[in-house]
Order: C-alpha cells, then structure tokens, then sequence
C-alpha cells in the first residue's frame, strides 16, 4: 500500500492531508494492519477542540484499544459518519478512510511532521 | 490427603525427572529465613463425616427453622429444586470464565439468555453477565453515569438501602465525587421539590431505589423528568426483583442497577448474590461487566463470545470501566433457571401472591400500630411505627419461632419506634396473625400503661 | 490429528436452541400453592404502577428446563472432566463436601440482618475462616466483605489511601510491575491514583535498582503479585520490602498466586502490609463459569483501623457479635457481610486438609508445574529460566516462525481433550503459554498433557494449517469475534 506524499505523518502512526487552513486526519495503513479487524472508532464531537500531541480519540479490535494522537491542533468540523456503522473501510483503505477534518489553528505545525518517505524509513526501522 | 491424586512413588518418580533431591530443592527460591519449618496452626486434617457434623452445628446455631419477616435487600422465596440440581452440574460448577468460546458454550448461550430476559423485565436494551450485588452494582452504574455525562455531582434518594449508600460513599469517596441526599415524604417517596432543587447542571445522575427500602413504588416518570430536565442520568436500583412480575419497571431509567437474588437464590446470610447492570444500546460501551455476544463459526453455525472485551481491565488497565474481573456468574445461572421456570405467566401470579399476603399483612397490623407511608403503592414491605422499641417487641415473637420485622431506628433514628416488615409467598397466615397479635398486645400495655400513670397523676 | 490422542474421544453433542425458541403459550414449570389470605385486586393496589405484560419471557415445562440445560452443560468444559491449567486461576478440584455444607438449613437460609442470639452459627464460620487465614498469611487482621479479587484490591487500596491520608497525604502514585494483572492498574486508577509501570529485570523478577530510582514520598504502595505471573518467586523480597517501607511506602501482595505459598512460607514474615486472597483459586471454591468468588483482604495492625465495617467481635458475654462503630473505616464495600457462602467451602476445604494437607497440597501444585516445566523444556521456547514455583511460562517463538501463534496451539490443545493454558499473558513475554496445572492433576494425566503438547509442536512443523484451523473436535469452530464486537447482538429478539 503506497503512502501517499501529500500527506504528512505522526510518529503514532496517524495522516493529515492539509487543504489551505483545513486538514483531514486518519490513521496509516501500517496502522491498521497492526490493529487486525477495527470493530470501533471513539471520535471526538464537532466543534471540540484538539491539540497537537494530545489524544483526541480511539480506536479498537477485538482485543486491543490504540489511543489517537492529534498530528495537529484545531476544531473538529466534520466527523467520518461512515465510521460509526462500518469501522472495516479502515482496513480496507486507511488512506481514504478519513476520521476527522479539523479548522487549523496553526498551519505551520505540518512543517514538523514526517514526509511519505520518512515515514516509511521509520516504519521500516520499527518493526 | 483424599483430594491429591499422587502416590509417594509418583513424587519420587517426578521429582527424579525432574532432576531434584527433594521437593524443597523446589522451594529453594524463597528465601531461607523465611521459609515456614512448622505446621500452620489450623485446625487438624478431618473426614468427610467429622465436617459435616462440624457445620451442622453452626447450622443449628443459626436460626434454622425460623420463620422471618425480614427482607431489606435479601427476600426468602421458594427456591425450584432443580435450580440446584442444574447448577450442580460439575460442566457449569467447575468451569472457568467462557474465554475459551469453543468449549464454554453452554455458560456463553446461558448468559445470552439471562441478558435477554433480564432486558425484558427491566425494559431496558442491554444487561451484563452480572455485577457482585445489588450495592456495587448501583455505586457502579453510579460511576457509569459519571462516564457518560462527564458530570462529577451525584444525589441520592435517603429511601434507598442504607448500605447500598454506604458502599456507594466509599466508592465516590476517593473520587471526589460530591454526594447529596434527598429525603422522602409522607408516603415514602422521594420528596420532589427538594429533588428538584438538588438537581443542577453538574448532576451526573440520581439515584433512586424503586421499591425503595421502605418498600413504596416511587413515581420513575415523575424522578425521570426532573433529571432528565437538567440533563442528568436516572439510575434506578431495584432490590426486590420479583417485583418485576407485576410493578412496572422504570422505562424511564437510563441504567437499571438490579439484585436479582431474590430469583432463586438462597439468603446465605448474604451473599453470594446477583448484581446486575441494564442500560440503553447507546451506553453499553461505558458499562462494567462481562458482555456475551451473539456470532457465528466458521461453518455459519450460531455460537457465542464474550463481546465488547475493549472495556474491561485485562486489555484497558487503568482506563478501563470498571476493575471487575471474576463475577457472579454460577448465581446468574440460578437467576436465568428461575426466571425461565416462572416465565411470562408464573413471574407475575408469585408476584400477585407476595403483594396480597403483604396487603392482608398491612391490615392487620394497621389495627393496632401505625402503618406509615401509607399514601403510596408498595411491593412486599411496609413499615410499622410501634410505641415500644420494636427491638423488645421482636425478641417476645421470637419465643414463637418467628423473627419480627427489621427495627430502623439504626438507619432512620428519625423514624422513632419503626420497623420495615417483609411478606414473601413463603410467609404463613398464621405467623402474620402471631406477630401481629403481639404487636397488639404491645400496644394495649403501652396504651394500659399509660392509664396507670395517669391514674397515677390523679391520684397524686 | 497427527498421533490419535489418548485422552479425547468424540461423544454426541445434543442441538439445542435458545430457551425463547422452545416457548409456547400455556407450558408452566411452575405451582404455587393456593392463598391462605385474600385475593387482592392488583390494579386498585398500584394504580398505574401495574405491569400488565412481561413481553418475551419463556413459557416451558420442566423437562424442556432439564434438558435445555443439561444439554448446554454438555457443550462445557470443566475441572471435573479434566486438566484445566489456566495460569494464574488455580483451576484445583471443587470438593464435594462443600457444596453439601453451604446448604444446610441454618447456613442457607440465614438472613444478614436476624440477630446476633440466632446467628451464632455464621459469626463462628466467620470467625473461625479469618482465624484460619491469618495463620496462614501471617497477617494481623482481616476483612472478608470484598466479594472477588478485583474486590479486594479496591478495598486493600482503600485502606493504603486512608492510612497515608491519616499520617498527613494520600499520596499519589501506585507502582505496579509490567508483569501485573490487569486488575492492578484498573484498581489503583478506582481509587483515585496515578499507575507508575516498574519494568522487570532479565530474571522476571522486580529491577531492585529501578524500584529504588522510583520509589519516593508520592509513591502509596507497591503492588506485587508473588510468585508474580511468570511464576518466579520474588527472591529479594526482603529488599523491596525496606525500600518501600523507608520511604514511608506500602507492599500490597496480589494473593492470586497463594497457591504456591500456604504452609511454606508467609507473606506476613516477608513483609508484606496488605494482601487479598483468591478463596475461589487457592481455597477450592468453585469458579462457575466466571464466579462468584470471594476476596479476602489481610492486613498488618497498622491499617487495621481502616478494616471495612462492619468486623466480627467476640462479647464480653462470650457470644459473637458485629461492630460497627469504627470511625477510621474505609466504609462499606458491600451490602451485609461478603460472599458468605464462599467463606463456608473454604473453611470446609481448610478442615479437609488440615495443616499437613494444606502442606502438601502446595507442593504437590509446585511438583506438577516444573513435571510440565522439564517436559516441555526444549520442545517450546522458555523466555524466562528462573526456576518456576506453581506455574510455568513458555513463549510460541519457535511456532510463530510457521504462523502459529500461543491461540492457535492453545485451540489445537482443545482437541486433544485438555482446557487450553492461559494465552497471551503476563505481556512481558510476547506470545505467552502461562501453564499451572494445581496439585489436583495426577502424574498420568500431566503426563498426556506433555504428551499433547509435543505432539501439536510436531504438527506446526509438519502441518501448520491443521493447528491454524483448530480446534476441529468441538461442537463449533472458531467464532467470529470480530463481527460479535463490530455489531453486537447482546439479547434474543423475537424474529431473530
């Protein structure tokens, strides 16, 4: 599965896609196939506020619950409906699969964040 | 030792295997200054027949064969003797926790059925495998209701079991959890205005017991409104569950904490009994507890798991719902037998029968003590105000073998002379006519009495 | 199935639906007897608080009640049909006898609340049982109102908080190592403290240099599970001890492994502040599909003001009563007295064994774990060599290199007629095989075991996917867990 390159990634294994002073954040294919089958996602509500860093939700097999690391801080505009009923397209295609999209509080935090390529380095070196 | 199935030639035998001199190679770990070089002092190795004599003293030491009108969260009903005879099964006995889905199907199929019938006397979505009992279970779903609203503060109705708010102020305790309490009114209910009042934007959630301690049927509707106005949870705890088969359940409830001993499960002095959570869909990922899920095998077969596990502590640990691990599940299993003996029909005539020995009870003993919160429905239990301390009354119907109502004055110094009395099916004619009689008599001492001392007063 | 096993065999497995299936109006499987007071108009009683239906509830007799049940048993595995070596849960024999005792008359009817005069009986039990597991603790007092482990740990971490509280702070820290049980964690977080992980050293045992590095005068206790769930025996307790006692801290010691300790050696002597006990692992009382158990909670006297009310006192008439008035008490953590019942099967198993049983019953339970230990040796990687007590932990490190993984084996186990071992925990040891067979197993049937366990380890290497599709022998396959979370079905409906 290829990362696509532009995005930007998180150590913690999350993608943001930045559009002007919006972005849309998910989680990485690496991600979910560590995960196995996701039966859950705990998001945050619109209009809640996330930070850079900090944990803004959730996300669950059978046996296992990851926390969700912000890749970058702002308000929740919109949240994936799909999810809530059908939490398997993230294993499908976590790359399109998005969770939130958020309004940037700061559009320069991007500038700190992994490239396509880096990130692959880093998975590759992790496991 | 008859429960160790070795021969002093197996040991040696494994011991040389193994490679050791002796079985304290095998302890060589701990160390020395520790290890206990004496015999524990316990009581000596017994036989079969020297224990049973042992506890059939204590047996007899312990009031068999008295007839009770106590109740107050632990009810003496008829108890279906194949109850036992199922639950003695050693494949239900002597199994472990269903982790293992492909060999535990029995206990797994069995709990889906308590959680589905336990929805349907509460009228709520879903129930758990159970909790410890009915007093963990309501400061649990207390703490479930905190979760929920992210609200800190919590009131309390004062008409709900003492001890059941005892254990929910230990729970809150170290949380911090502010804690308020609402008194009841005439007719035993919670008092509406002062709910009202004590009910603000914090309030997390409010806790009533229905039927409450003093045995009325509090107004659910009435409670729901309140709480719900502010945004507040309901949290009802129902302690009598074969009121169930003829008092309509709090539909308005957002969590049912329930103990459901009295479905079969005997007074034990108290325990083991049965806890259980019911809940809307939408809460059930805050709720404590074992959930069992319906799936399918490989093959396409029906089968069941333990479901929703991403709550519990072994995979969230320090975040998780609750730190409940080991729970009732042999006792959930009498519930689930009793509760399919009686059925749709048989639930509701036992429970017809508990409300009219309670109603011929409460007219007899009308006609010579007071009878208070009147003014409400009640289940199985009333309270009788007495002009003796009902403690002495209580230990004069005890010379007929019967042990008298529960004196409040402990709980409820408030409350003077009163005693909280409980008929169940069980309770005879003949023994509410004995106890009531004392009780007349009692009363026509105190009121002779009083004569005398006013003679006196004359006299004087 | 590579060699025929000799411990299963297939035996007909009876179909059965859901009791809500069987259903049909006008089946009773019950009787009540007719009134002897009057009739009552339910409705002129409760007004609108009359329930007029119970909607779905099952309509059957009592035959269809027998069978629906004795058939869903059979679909179980138990103790009583063999080898049940769930480490860490003390899967022991279930005596007999305790079950006839618990129902007598007197024990079994008793209400909490009759008085003291007639409830000498169940205060004795009570007493007698706490007198019991001091001795074998070493403790000081005890509690036995905490209802399951889980329980206990709330109730022991209770008292910690209200004995720092009362020299000044709570404090705000429990340290737990990597290899605890997840109950410790979420315990420590119920009452109100921050969880601190302490890392194991390469023995499996406490790093005594980190616990040093950690400990300080915001750490309350230490909780420690000993022998820890790797089955290693904490062998520098003395020194975690101190270290915790000289900053003012606590040992509290998870019981759930006392199996491998009673009449051998004390918590009390080595220690510890504050324990709980497993009466259904150490002390025979049965697990039932998941419970009930009991979680006894012994203290040294420093804390035993803060015992939960109420305590079982003797009077000064001689007769046994309950206290209440304990104003340094935690409080309540249960209606009435605890899992009583509990307490009157293990008494019954104490007294069945006496202190030489109980002796031998511990060596015995560590016999038979390193019987499996030096069996298995070789044949499965063993991630820790520090010698094991009751239990024994391998990893599936030289399986996983073929794709099979600790559930796989432990599902093909099935097959072979045995309860698969604990799988995938303590976490410290990646893709673990957590092994406690109790003293209850004779040496033919561990014997099959080790057998079992080698002849699957051959199967991985020549046949993988055999193991991977396992177990093929029950009455269904492997479930589909996946689906059961992601659209939970949790009640029968009707139409479904």
């Amino acid at each position: 599965m290829p990362y696509p390159t532009d995005y930007k990634y998180t150590k913690e294994h999350e993608w943001i896609k930045a559009d002007g002073k919006s972005a849309t954040i998910g989680i990485t294919h690496h991600a979910q196939e560590s995960l196995g089958d996701i039966v859950f996602v705990d998001l945050p509500k619109v209009g809640s506020e996330i930070a850079s860093g900090k944990t803004f939700g959730s996300v669950e097999s059978v046996k296992a619950v990851s926390d969700l690391y912000a890749p970058a801080s702002g308000t929740v505009t919109e949240v994936n409906p799909d999810l809530a009923t059908s939490p398997e397209k993230i294993n499908k295609d976590a790359h399109s699969a998005w969770m939130v999209k958020i309004a940037l509080k700061d559009p320069g935090e991007l500038n700190s964040l992994l490239s396509a390529a880096d990130y692959e380095k880093f998975v590759a070196e992790e496991s | 030792m008859r429960y160790l199935p070795k021969s002093p030639a197996d040991r040696k035998a494994m011991l040389q295997a193994i490679g050791a001199r002796s079985i304290d190679d095998l302890f060589s770990p701990i160390p020395g200054e520790y290890r206990l070089e004496r015999d524990l002092k316990v009581p000596r190795q017994m036989a079969e027949s020297e224990i049973v004599d042992w506890f059939r003293e204590r047996s007899r030491e312990n009031g068999d064969s008295y007839a009770s009108f106590l109740g107050a969260g632990a009810y003496s009903h008829y108890r279906p003797v194949i109850i036992d005879s199922l639950i003695s099964r050693g494949e239900f006995l002597t199994a472990y926790t269903p982790y293992q889905a492909e060999i535990s199907q029995g206990t797994l199929q069995a709990i889906f059925e308590f959680q589905s019938m336990i929805c349907e006397l509460t009228g709520m979505e879903v129930a758990n495998a159970s909790m410890y009992d009915g007093s963990t279970a309501a400061a649990e779903a207390v703490m479930m209701a905190v979760r929920v609203t992210g609200r800190r503060s919590v009131v309390i109705a004062r008409s709900v079991h003492p001890e059941y708010r005892e254990v929910l102020t230990t729970y809150a305790h170290h949380q911090n959890l502010p804690l308020s309490t609402v008194p009841f009114e005439d007719n035993g209910r919670i008092n509406l205005k002062g709910l009202e009042k004590s009910v603000t934007s914090d309030t997390a959630c409010v806790l009533i017991q229905s039927p409450n301690f003093f045995g009325s049927i509090e107004d659910t509707a009435a409670v729901a409104e309140i709480a719900h106005k502010k945004g507040a949870m309901l949290v009802v705890s129902i302690a009598e569950a074969v009121s169930l088969g003829i008092v309509e359940p709090p539909r308005q409830a957002d969590i049912i904490a329930m103990e459901a001993q009295s479905f079969g499960v005997p007074l034990g002095f108290g325990g083991p009994y049965c806890g259980v959570i019911a809940t809307r869909e939408q809460f059930v990922r805050q709720m404590p507890g074992r959930l069992a899920g319906q799936t399918t095998d490989r093959n396409g077969k029906r089968g069941f798991v333990l479901t929703l596990a991403t709550r519990e502590q072994h995979i969230r640990r320090e975040k998780a719902t609750s730190n409940i691990c080991t729970n009732q599940a042999l006792v959930a299993l009498m519930v689930n037998i009793f509760m399919t003996i009686y059925g749709k029909v048989g639930l509701r005539e036992l429970a017809k029968q508990n409300l009219a020995k309670t109603a011929y009870a409460a007219s007899q003993f009308s006609k010579h003590a007071k009878l208070l919160f009147a003014g409400a429905p009640r289940f199985n239990e009333f309270v009788v105000q007495t002009s003796e301390d009902p403690v002495a009354i209580n230990s004069r119907i005890l010379g007929h073998k019967i042990v008298g109502g529960l004196p409040l004055k402990k709980f409820y110094p408030e409350l003077g002379n009163a005693s909280l009395w409980c008929c169940t099916e069980l309770t005879t004619r003949s023994a509410i006519d004995t106890a009531a009689g004392v009780v007349a008599e009692s009363e026509r001492s105190v009121s002779a009495g009083k004569e005398e001392n006013d003679v006196q007063e004359v006299v004087r | 199935m590579k060699h025929m096993t000799r411990k299963a065999t297939r035996h007909v497995n009876q179909n059965e639906g859901l009791i809500f299936e069987k259903s049909s109006p006008g089946k009773a499987a019950w009787k009540l007897p007719p009134l002897d007071v009057p009739e009552v108009d339910s409705a002129a009683l409760l007004g609108t608080s009359e329930r007029k239906d119970l909607g779905n509830m099952p309509e059957v007799s009592e035959i269809e009640i027998i069978r629906h049940f004795t058939r869903l048993s059979t679909w179980n595995y138990a103790i009583d049909l063999g080898m049940y070596p769930l480490g860490s849960c003390t899967m022991k024999y279930n005596p007999r006898v305790n079950e006839l005792v618990v129902r007598l008359e007197g024990l079994a009817n008793g209400h909490p609340y009759q008085p003291e005069p007639i409830s000498q009986g169940a205060l004795r039990i009570i007493q007698t049982l706490s007198d019991c597991l001091l001795e074998i603790t070493g403790m000081d007092a005890i509690t036995l109102q905490p209802a399951a482990g889980a329980h206990g740990e709330l109730t022991g971490l209770l008292m910690v908080r209200a004995y720092h509280q009362s020299k000044g702070a709570p404090r705000k820290k429990i340290l737990i190592p990597d290899s605890a049980h997840g109950t410790n964690p979420a315990t420590a977080a119920m009452v109100g403290y921050a969880v601190e992980n302490l890392k194991s050293n390469a023995q499996g045992m406490v790093d005594v240099a980190a616990l040093t590095a950690q400990m300080n005068e915001d750490v309350a206790a230490l909780m420690l599970t000993n022998p820890n769930t790797l089955g290693v025996f904490e062998q520098e307790i003395h020194k975690i001890a101190e270290i915790m006692h000289a900053k003012g801290g606590l040992l509290y010691m998870d019981g759930a492994n006392m199996n491998a300790l009673v009449g051998k050696v004390r918590p009390g002597d080595f220690g510890v502040d504050v324990m709980h006990l497993n009466l259904h692992k150490t002390f025979s009382t049965p697990h039932g599909g998941g419970g009930p158990g009991s979680g006894p909670v012994a203290v040294k006297r420093i804390l035993e003001p803060f015992l939960p009310t109420p305590v079982v006192i003797a009077k000064s008439d001689g007769t046994l009563g309950l206290d209440y008035e304990r104003p340094h008490s935690v409080g309540r953590v249960r209606a009435f007295y605890g899992n009583f019942g509990m307490f009157v099967r293990a008494l019954a198993y104490i007294l069945a064994n006496g202190p030489d049983g109980l002796r031998q019953t511990t060596e015995d339970a560590v016999l038979n774990a390193n019987y499996i230990r030096k069996g298995l040796e070789g044949v499965y990687d063993l991630p820790y060599s520090t010698p094991s007590m009751h239990e024994v932990v391998f990893s599936d490190r030289l399986q996983a290199k073929k794709g099979v993984k600790t559930m796989d084996l432990a599902k093909r186990l099935i097959d072979y007629g045995f309860h698969p071992y604990t799988t995938a925990f303590p976490l410290i040891v990646p893709g673990a095989l957590m092994i406690e067979p109790t003293e209850s197993e004779p040496k033919e049937e561990l014997d099959l075991f080790v057998e079992a366990m080698k002849s699957i380890a051959e199967e991985v290497e020549e046949d993988p996917q055999t193991v991977l599709d396992a177990p093929h022998s029950t009455r269904v396959s492997r479930l589909d867990e996946t689906a059961a979370a992601r659209k939970p079905v949790l009640r029968w409906k009707p139409g479904s």
